[in-house]
C-alpha cells in the first residue's frame, strides 16, 4: 500500500507542480522586462525542471505571447505560421499565424538570469553530463543567487569531475564576493588557476591588481601560469594545423616528387591529375547516392582505387603520347605539359561545369576530438595518417619491389639499365603512371577539405613544385620533411602576419632559400656539373 | 649551326620590321583619325586599341625572346615585370584623376578614401609626374629582376630550377598585391582612369597616339635586342645558352651577361606594361597570375624561339586567334590554347620562323648540291 502510494504521489508531483507552474509562466507574457524578471525568479523557485524548455525557448526567441487567451506558448517559424507546442507538456497546439502571436522579447539583463537559473535547474539533473554543462555555465554567469543551489548540489556530487566543475564555479561566485576573507580568496585563486583557459584568465585578471597583497601576488602567479598554458596550447594548436597543412602539401607533392624528382620531368599537369582524383571521388559518390546510399560512408575506400587508376592511365597516356618525346628539353616539356594541363581543366570544366562540385564527407571524417585544449578533426587527423601511409607505400615500392629497383636503375644510368635488359620505355611509362596515380590519391583526400572545381589543381602545383625543391630534387624524405615543415612554418606565420602575407614570407624564403642551397634541403650527391 | 647562313636574311628582315612598326605608327593614326568614317580604309577607335594591345604583348614576347631564345633564361615570371611597369603607369594615371573621383578627394585614389586612409603612403608620392612614373616603369622591373637574377645567377640557380623560381616570384607577387594594405587598389586594382599628360584617354586622338608610342617602343626594343644579340655580347649569350658550364670555363662572367640580359629584358617588359595599361584602362592583380607569364613564352614559342621577328609574329598571332576564338567559341579558347602548347612544342620546335627559314635553307641547300654534283660526275 505504501509502495503504491508513493508511486501515486510520483505520478502526481509532476501533475501538481504544471497546475503551480502554468500561471506563472504565463506570467513571462508580461508588459516590460522587469515583470518579466519577477515572473523568471517566481519559476525558478518553484524548482521544475519542467520549465527548462521554456527558459531555452525564452532565451533562443521562440516563446510567443498568444494575443487571444495571453497564454505562453513555444512556437517553431515555419514560414508565415508559426507551430505551437505547449511549453510545460510539449504538447503539440495546433499553427497559427504569426499575426496572432507576440514574440516575448529578452534583453541582456534577462538573458544572464535566465542562464543562472537554467544553471541552477540543470544543476540537479540526473545526467552527469547535463549537470557537468550545468557546472560550466554556473562558472561563466558567476550569479550568486546560484550559491546555495551549488552547495547543496555540490553536497550530494559523486561524480569527481563534476564535483571539481562545481568547486571552480563556486570559486568564480566567491571571487566576485569582496567581503571574502583572504584566505578563502587565495584558496579559490587555486581552484580557478587549476582550471585554466581563458575564462579563468579574464576571472583572475583584475585580481592582479588588488590591494591585498597576498592575493595580488597569487593572481599575478596564476595567471602567468595560465598565460604560459594558452600559449603553449595554441602553439600546440598551430603545429597541429601545420601537420594538417603539411600533410596535404605532401600529398600534393608526393606525386611530383616520383615524376619530377625522381625521372626529372616537369609535369606542370600535375595539379591536374589531383583534381582528376578529386572528380572521380565526386563520380564515385554520384553513383553510390543514386544506387547504394549505404555504402556512403565505404565512398572514398572506393573511389582510391578508382582515383588511382584514373590518374594512374591519364598519366601513362600523356607519357606515351607526348613526354617520351621530350626527353632531355626540360624546358619544352614544362610547356606541352603546361598545354595539357589546360586541356584538362578545360575539358573538366565542359563535361561537369565550372562550378564547385559537392563531395560529401563520410560519417567517421566528420566531427571531432579535443586533446587538453587542442581540438582536432577527425579529417584532419585521417588525411595526416593517409599522407603518411602513402609515403610509406611508395618508399616501399620504390625500395622493395622489382619495379621500384628498375625505376631507380632507369633513373640512375638510364642506358646500362637498358643494357642489363630493363625496357626502359615501359618503365618511364609506369613510373609517371606511379606518380600521376598517386596524384590522384591526393585528389580522392583533397575532395574533403578543398573546393572540387576545375581550378582544384592549379593552387598546388606552385607549392608542390616549391616543396619538392626544397627538400631536395630525387628525395623522397627530403619531401616528406620539406612539407611537414612548410606545412608548420606557414601556420606558425599565419598569427603573427595573417593568411596571405604569411603565404608570401614562406614563398619568398623558399626562393632564398634556393639561392643558398640550389640542391635544397638534402641534396643528392653527385658530380654533375649540369644538373 | 646554320646561324651563319641565315643572319644576312634575318638582319633584312629586322630592318623591314623596323620600317613597317615605324609605318604602322604614321598610317594606322592617319586611317583612324583622318580618312572618314565611311570610308573602307577606316579604321574603327576600338580596333586600334586592340591592335596597340597586341604590339605590347609582341613587346613583352619579344623580352621574353631576348633571355629565353638567346641566353635560355626561361622566365615564367614576365608578366610580373610586364604587371609592375603597368602598375607604375597605372600609379601616374590615378594621380592625374585628382579630385575627379567619386568621393572627390583632391589627392586620395577612391580606393584609399574607401579604405579610410588619410594621407597618400610614401611609396605613392612622385608619381603625379610623368618623368617620375616613366623612370619607375624601367626602375621597378628592372630592379627586381636585378636583385632576383644577381641572387640566382650568382649561386647558378639555372634551367627548370630558375623557371619555377621567376614562377614563385610572380605568384608571391600575385598575392602580394591582392591585398588592401598593399596600397594598390587590391583586386579591383587600378582603373577608372581619365586623362594623360593631360590628354584624355577616351579621346580618338589619345588612343592613336598611344598606339603609334607602342610601335615606335616596339621598333626600339627590336633594334635594341638586334644590337644585343649581332653585338659581342650577343655572341657570349649564345654560348652561354648552348654551353654555360664551358663558357664559364672559358673566362666569361657568364653570371653578369645573365644579369645584364635579364634586366634589360625586365625593363622592355616593364615598358609593354606601362603602354598597356592606358589602352586597356586597367591594371589588376590578375596580370601577375603565372599563367599570363606562361602565354607570354608560348607566343615566343609559337613565332620561333631565338629569331626575335618570330616572338612578335607569335604574340600577334595567337593574340588574333584569341581574340577571334573567345568571341566565338569561348570554351574552345584553352583547347586551343592548350593543343597549340602542346603541338608547337612536340611538331615546330623553331615555330613559324623556323618553318620558313627550314624551307629556305633547304632550297638553297638542294642548289648548291645540285651545282655541287655536276663537277663530281665530270671529274669521276
Amino acid at each position: 500500500m505504501r509502495i503504491l502510494l508513493l508511486l501515486l504521489s510520483l505520478l502526481v508531483t509532476p501533475l501538481v507542480w504544471a497546475q503551480a507552474t502554468g500561471p506563472l509562466i504565463d506570467a513571462l507574457g508580461a508588459d516590460d522586462f522587469a515583470a518579466r524578471e519577477q515572473a523568471l525568479t517566481a519559476l525558478t523557485e518553484t524548482d521544475d525542471p519542467a520549465i527548462v524548455p521554456a527558459l531555452k525557448a525564452l532565451e533562443n526567441g521562440q516563446l510567443y505571447r498568444r494575443l487571444s487567451d495571453d497564454k505562453v506558448v513555444i512556437g517553431q517559424e515555419q514560414g508565415e505560421s508559426i507551430t505551437l507546442t505547449d511549453p510545460l507538456t510539449g504538447e503539440a497546439l495546433g499553427t497559427q499565424a504569426a499575426g496572432d502571436l507576440e514574440r516575448i522579447r529578452v534583453n541582456n539583463r534577462l538573458r544572464r538570469a535566465i542562464d543562472a537559473s537554467l544553471g541552477a535547474l540543470t544543476l540537479r539533473s540526473p545526467d552527469a553530463a547535463v549537470r557537468q554543462s550545468a557546472a560550466d555555465a554556473v562558472f561563466v554567469s558567476r550569479d550568486a543567487a546560484t550559491l546555495p543551489l551549488l552547495e547543496t548540489a555540490l553536497a550530494a556530487e559523486t561524480d569527481a569531475r563534476v564535483k571539481r566543475s562545481l568547486e571552480q564555479a563556486r570559486a568564480a561566485i566567491l571571487l566576485a564576493d569582496a567581503t571574502l576573507g583572504t584566505d578563502d580568496k587565495l584558496s579559490a585563486i587555486a581552484i580557478i588557476a587549476d582550471k585554466g583557459g581563458q575564462a579563468a584568465l579574464a576571472l583572475l585578471s583584475p585580481l592582479t591588481s588588488s590591494t591585498e597583497p597576498a592575493v595580488a601576488k597569487a593572481a599575478t602567479e596564476a595567471v602567468r601560469l595560465i598565460e604560459n598554458k594558452l600559449a603553449w596550447a595554441a602553439a600546440a594548436q598551430n603545429v597541429i594545423y601545420g601537420l594538417s597543412l603539411g600533410s596535404v602539401l605532401l600529398l600534393a607533392a608526393i606525386g611530383l616528387a616520383v615524376t619530377f624528382g625522381v625521372m626529372g620531368v616537369i609535369n606542370m599537369a600535375h595539379g591536374e591529375m589531383v583534381m582528376l582524383g578529386a572528380y572521380t571521388t565526386f563520380v564515385v559518390q554520384e553513383i553510390i547516392r543514386a544506387h547504394a546510399p549505404g555504402l556512403f560512408d565505404w565512398s572514398l575506400l572506393i573511389a582510391l582505387p578508382l582515383a588511382f587508376v584514373v590518374a594512374g592511365g591519364i598519366g601513362i597516356l600523356i607519357e606515351r603520347g607526348v613526354i617520351r618525346f621530350l626527353y632531355g628539353r626540360p624546358l619544352e616539356t614544362l610547356l606541352a605539359t603546361w598545354g595539357l594541363s589546360l586541356v584538362l581543366q578545360q575539358a573538366v570544366r565542359s563535361i561537369f561545369g565550372p562550378t564547385n562540385m559537392e563531395v560529401g564527407n563520410p560519417a567517421w571524417m566528420a566531427g571531432a576530438f579535443q586533446v587538453g585544449e587542442v581540438t582536432i578533426t577527425y579529417g584532419r587527423m585521417w588525411i595526416f595518417l593517409f599522407g603518411l601511409m602513402v609515403f610509406a607505400a611508395l618508399m616501399l615500392l620504390l625500395r622493395r619491389t622489382p619495379l621500384g629497383l628498375q625505376m631507380r636503375a632507369v633513373t640512375q644510368n638510364r642506358s646500362m639499365a637498358r643494357a642489363m635488359g630493363i625496357r626502359t620505355a615501359r618503365v618511364d611509362a609506369l613510373t609517371f603512371g606511379l606518380g600521376s596515380g598517386i596524384a590522384g590519391l591526393a585528389g580522392v583526400a583533397l575532395s574533403q577539405i578543398d573546393n572540387v572545381s576545375p581550378n582544384l589543381g592549379q593552387g598546388y602545383i606552385i607549392d608542390s613544385f616549391m616543396i619538392v625543391i626544397f627538400g631536395g630534387v630525387g628525395n623522397l624524405w627530403g619531401t616528406l620533411v620539406g612539407a611537414l615543415s612548410l606545412g608548420i612554418v606557414n601556420k606558425l606565420l599565419e598569427p603573427l602576419a595573417g593568411a596571405v602575407l604569411g603565404k608570401i614570407l614562406v614563398l619568398v624564403g623558399i626562393i632564398l632559400f634556393i639561392q643558398a642551397r640550389p640542391r635544397g634541403l638534402f641534396a643528392l650527391k653527385g658530380r654533375a656539373i649540369e644538373h | 649551326m646554320q646561324g651563319g647562313i641565315l643572319l644576312p636574311r634575318l638582319d633584312r628582315a629586322g630592318l623591314i620590321f623596323g620600317a613597317v612598326a615605324l609605318g604602322l605608327a604614321i598610317l594606322i593614326p592617319i586611317l583612324n583619325l583622318i580618312v572618314p568614317t565611311d570610308s573602307a580604309f577606316h579604321v574603327p577607335p576600338h580596333v586600334v586599341a586592340l591592335m596597340g594591345k597586341y604590339l605590347c604583348y609582341a613587346l613583352l614576347a619579344l623580352s621574353v625572346d631576348l633571355v629565353w631564345g638567346y641566353c635560355g633564361i626561361l622566365s615564367l615570371g614576365h608578366g610580373a615585370f610586364f604587371a609592375l611597369g603597368g602598375y607604375a603607369m597605372g600609379m601616374y594615371l590615378m594621380r592625374q584623376i585628382g579630385p575627379r573621383g567619386m568621393y572627390g578627394h583632391p589627392t586620395l585614389p577612391d580606393f584609399m578614401v574607401f579604405l579610410n586612409w588619410q594621407e597618400l603612403p610614401w611609396y605613392w608620392l612622385g608619381f603625379d609626374q610623368f618623368w617620375f612614373a616613366a623612370i619607375m616603369v624601367l626602375l621597378a622591373p628592372g630592379l627586381l629582376a636585378g636583385l632576383l637574377g644577381w641572387l640566382a645567377f650568382r649561386s647558378r640557380v639555372t634551367g627548370v630550377y630558375l623557371s619555377i623560381i621567376t614562377q614563385a616570384m610572380t605568384f608571391a607577387l600575385l598575392l602580394a598585391f591582392f591585398r588592401n594594405d598593399m596600397g594598390f587598389g587590391g583586386n579591383n586594382g587600378l582603373t577608372d582612369f581619365k586623362d594623360i599628360l593631360g590628354a584624355p584617354l577616351q579621346a580618338d586622338g589619345t588612343r592613336s597616339a598611344l598606339f603609334a608610342a607602342s610601335a615606335i617602343a616596339l621598333a626600339f626594343g627590336f633594334i635594341l635586342c638586334r644590337w644585343i644579340v649581332r653585338s659581342k655580347l650577343g655572341r657570349v649569350l649564345v654560348a652561354i645558352r648552348d654551353a654555360e658550364s664551358r663558357t664559364r670555363f672559358l673566362g666569361y662572367r657568364v653570371e653578369q651577361y645573365k644579369l645584364l640580359v635579364f634586366v634589360t629584358s625586365a625593363c622592355m617588359a616593364g615598358v609593354a606594361g606601362a603602354l598597356y595599361v592606358p589602352q586597356v584602362g586597367i591594371i589588376n592583380p590578375g596580370e601577375f597570375s603565372p599563367a599570363n607569364s606562361i602565354e607570354a613564352v608560348i607566343w615566343v614559342a609559337v613565332g620561333g624561339r631565338g629569331t626575335l621577328i618570330g616572338s612578335v609574329i607569335g604574340a600577334v598571332l595567337v593574340n588574333f586567334g584569341k581574340t577571334l576564338l573567345t568571341n566565338a567559341l569561348p570554351e574552345i579558347w584553352l583547347f586551343a590554347l592548350g593543343g597549340l602548347f602542346i603541338a608547337v612544342t612536340l611538331f615546330l620546335p623553331r615555330g613559324i620562323v623556323g618553318l620558313w627559314t627550314g624551307y629556305w635553307a633547304k632550297r638553297r641547300e638542294k642548289q648548291a648540291a645540285s651545282i655541287a654534283t655536276q663537277p663530281v660526275t665530270e671529274g669521276s
